[in-house]
């Protein structure tokens, strides 16, 4: 009887503890669909809670982020979308034209964005205007050089591209998976320019880049390529710049980067609205938001990676320490002496690809 | 009359049953295997997919170094961890079904299939540790005085073969095991009697008896490392690519789907070339 009882008390609390948590999840579940969403294909660094919690917070917005790599496959997934999926697109600065040449951009207004306060060298309106319309606005820059561990190999070694195919760190270098970037910079240490990296200079890339496989110890992703360097596995990343070491700045004082005589690459990223958005002022808002000086910092500094900010204004909400790792007192110098990346058109890209893969197969 | 209806409802309800089965394999298998099949006689130009219905990346895969060396790369690797599985996990699974008291064997069929229970990606990430040249296995060889510079053991193949190793031994193992407890004792007494010595009871009775263990675990072990993307991807370092990190190359950076669907039909042609060898070695084809 006893024990009747009290499987008869068990089932009660189970039912009413059921029912609680039934109530609670259709609650929890009306307060989410309260909230408005809004859907951002981007790069890692925007995923980083520290970034967008402020916005949602701002906007009761819930938003909703999916990474990708690499133009292609954004533009493939937004190709495989419904129109409207997505509100916001982050797409690499040169890629911009792809973009609104597809339609995918939507224009937005110039005066709702910043520009007086972006660094005038990554205003970029080659990239970012269409026909005098602005499609978008760069939002965070970089370099693809090299970095080095500064305890293990000879800073002045480093001034030269050559190094990066030559023996003398045999085994000792990792090279970032991108082929892109680490071809502009093998062509920058064969005196060409990216804008004016064609077909008739494959052979001699391809030459160093199997050159470069050859000393190598790897070949790989951000993450690897990181932890690669901060390990000790290799004292060389060719293709890594502040965007690597910055971020281990306080760990790894060792970790150091610089641009070599012959340049470096220059990335930047940039942001825009989606022209089939749902959302387009609330996409706007993010865009202005991520734009603003404490948006900025707080992108630069993004747990997956950093780079420097494209407003100036930025700098404000940044320590000295973060600035000292972001080399801020020296991008009058970095940006005169850095290359936007290659612009292939698709029989060149698909040559690109081509001869890394064949590399990568060395 | 009444025989050819109880055929009729025979027949009714063996459909019944095979239906769902049917439908289940013609929607997930069948179709998407046209869809794949057709998609690798398109031709990417440009952006664009365009519907060509020619064999060009047929082709081209033939004439490309880099691509064809992607399908070698695959399969020097899976033969190799394939046979070495099957050479370590045979005696493992003889220990177990011969030497560990029966009341244990469950223990220890638990502790040889324990690292199936954690995330494949991270038991790869973690043999990256183990590997690397500050990893457990140089520090040791180091502190030991056995070497004096690391091994050059992660970001390579060997890195790989030892990732794979590590899963499919436990694969293997299970599938001997099976193999090894079913065979009555008799056999091996019945040799004995006859004078064979313990090798040659190993070699004429208990090997041939074990073989068909053998080739199930061997066939599954190659189909899953032929078709594995994650262990060479973290643990080859992209020094060389086998033919899933070329498809994903495809996929991922060139959004070349027709050359993926056609990496894809040719890796499932190399597998279903494996099964037919395993199946008319085990007398299964129909025939």
């Amino acid at each position: 009887m006893s024990r009747h009882v009290s499987t008869g008390k068990t089932r009660n609390k189970f039912l009413s503890s059921t029912a609680t948590f039934i109530l609670g999840a259709v609650a929890m579940a009306q307060t989410a669909q309260a909230t408005e969403e809004l859907n951002a294909l981007v790069w890692c660094d925007h995923t980083d809670p520290a970034l967008i919690e402020p916005f949602e917070r701002e906007y009761d917005v819930k938003v909703n982020l999916k990474e990708y790599e690499g133009t292609g496959a954004g533009l493939s997934i937004i190709e495989q979308s419904r129109p409207g999926d997505w509100d916001v697109f982050v797409i690499d600065g040169v890629d911009v034209h792809r973009a609104v040449e597809m339609g995918v951009l939507a224009e937005i207004p110039a005066d709702a964005l910043p520009t007086s306060d972006i660094f005038p060298e990554v205003v970029m309106a080659e990239n970012n205007v269409v026909d005098g319309k602005t499609y978008a606005v760069t939002e965070k820059f970089g370099y693809n050089t090299i970095s080095f561990d500064k305890t293990k190999v000879d800073p002045k070694d480093m001034e030269d591209m050559s190094v990066i195919w030559s023996d003398k760190y045999a085994g000792r270098i990792a090279v970032y998976d991108y082929y892109l970037p680490v071809i502009g910079l093998v062509g920058l240490g064969l005196g060409i320019d990216t804008a004016d990296l064609g077909a008739d200079d494959m052979p001699a890339i391809k030459e160093k880049l199997f050159a470069m496989k050859k000393v190598s110890k790897q070949v790989g992703e951000v993450v690897s390529s990181q932890t690669a360097l901060a390990t000790g596995e290799v004292d060389i990343l060719v293709g890594g710049g502040e965007w690597i070491t910055a971020v281990l700045s306080e760990e790894k004082p060792n970790l150091d980067w610089i641009i070599p005589k012959q340049g470096g690459l220059r990335w930047a990223q940039s942001i825009g609205v989606m022209k089939d958005s749902e959302k387009p002022d609330l996409a706007l808002k993010f865009v202005q938001y991520i734009m603003s000086p404490e948006g900025q910092a707080r992108l630069a500094t993004s747990s997956c990676y950093w780079g420097m900010p494209a407003n100036a204004k930025a700098g404000e909400n940044l320590t000295d320490a973060q600035k000292a790792a972001l080399r801020w007192d020296d991008q009058d110098g970095y940006l005169k002496n850095s290359q936007l990346y290659p612009i292939p058109d698709a029989d060149l890209d698909a040559e690109m690809q081509d001869a890394w893969v064949e590399m990568l197969q060395q | 009359m009444a025989t050819a209806s109880l055929e009729t409802r025979e027949n009714r309800r063996a459909w019944g049953f095979v239906t769902p089965a049917l439908l289940w394999t013609v929607a997930f298998f069948v179709i998407p295997f046209i869809v794949m099949a057709a998609m690798s006689l398109a031709t990417r130009k440009g952006r664009e997919i365009v519907m060509a219905w020619n064999f060009d990346n047929y082709i081209e895969f033939f004439e490309k170094a880099h691509l064809l060396k992607g399908l070698f790369v695959s399969l020097e690797i899976t033969f190799t961890v394939t046979i070495i599985s099957v050479i370590l996990a045979y005696p493992l699974a003889w220990i177990i079904a011969e030497r560990v008291p029966q009341k244990w064997q469950r223990m220890a069929l638990i502790m040889a299939i324990l690292p199936f229970w954690t995330s494949y990606v991270v038991r790869s990430y973690s043999w990256l540790l183990v590997l690397a040249q500050n990893g457990v296995i140089n520090n040791t060889l180091v502190y030991l005085g056995v070497i004096s510079e690391p091994l050059e053991l992660a970001s390579t193949r060997s890195a790989t073969v030892i990732g794979f190793v590590h899963f499919f031994v436990m694969l293997l193992t299970l599938t001997i095991y099976a193999n090894l407890v079913q065979m009555p004792p008799n056999y091996r007494r019945a040799a004995a009697d006859l004078g064979a010595n313990g090798f040659q009871v190993f070699w004429h009775v208990v090997l041939p008896l074990t073989l068909p263990g053998i080739m199930v675990g061997a066939f599954l072990t190659f189909v899953l490392c032929i078709g594995d993307y994650i262990t060479p991807q973290i643990l080859g370092g992209n020094n060389e690519l086998a033919l899933p990190q070329v498809i994903m190359l495809q996929l991922g950076r060139r959004a070349d789907f027709p050359m993926a669907a056609t990496l894809s039909i040719i890796l499932m042609v190399v597998v279903t070339l494996a099964y037919i060898a395993c199946a008319r070695w085990l007398k299964m084809e129909r025939t």
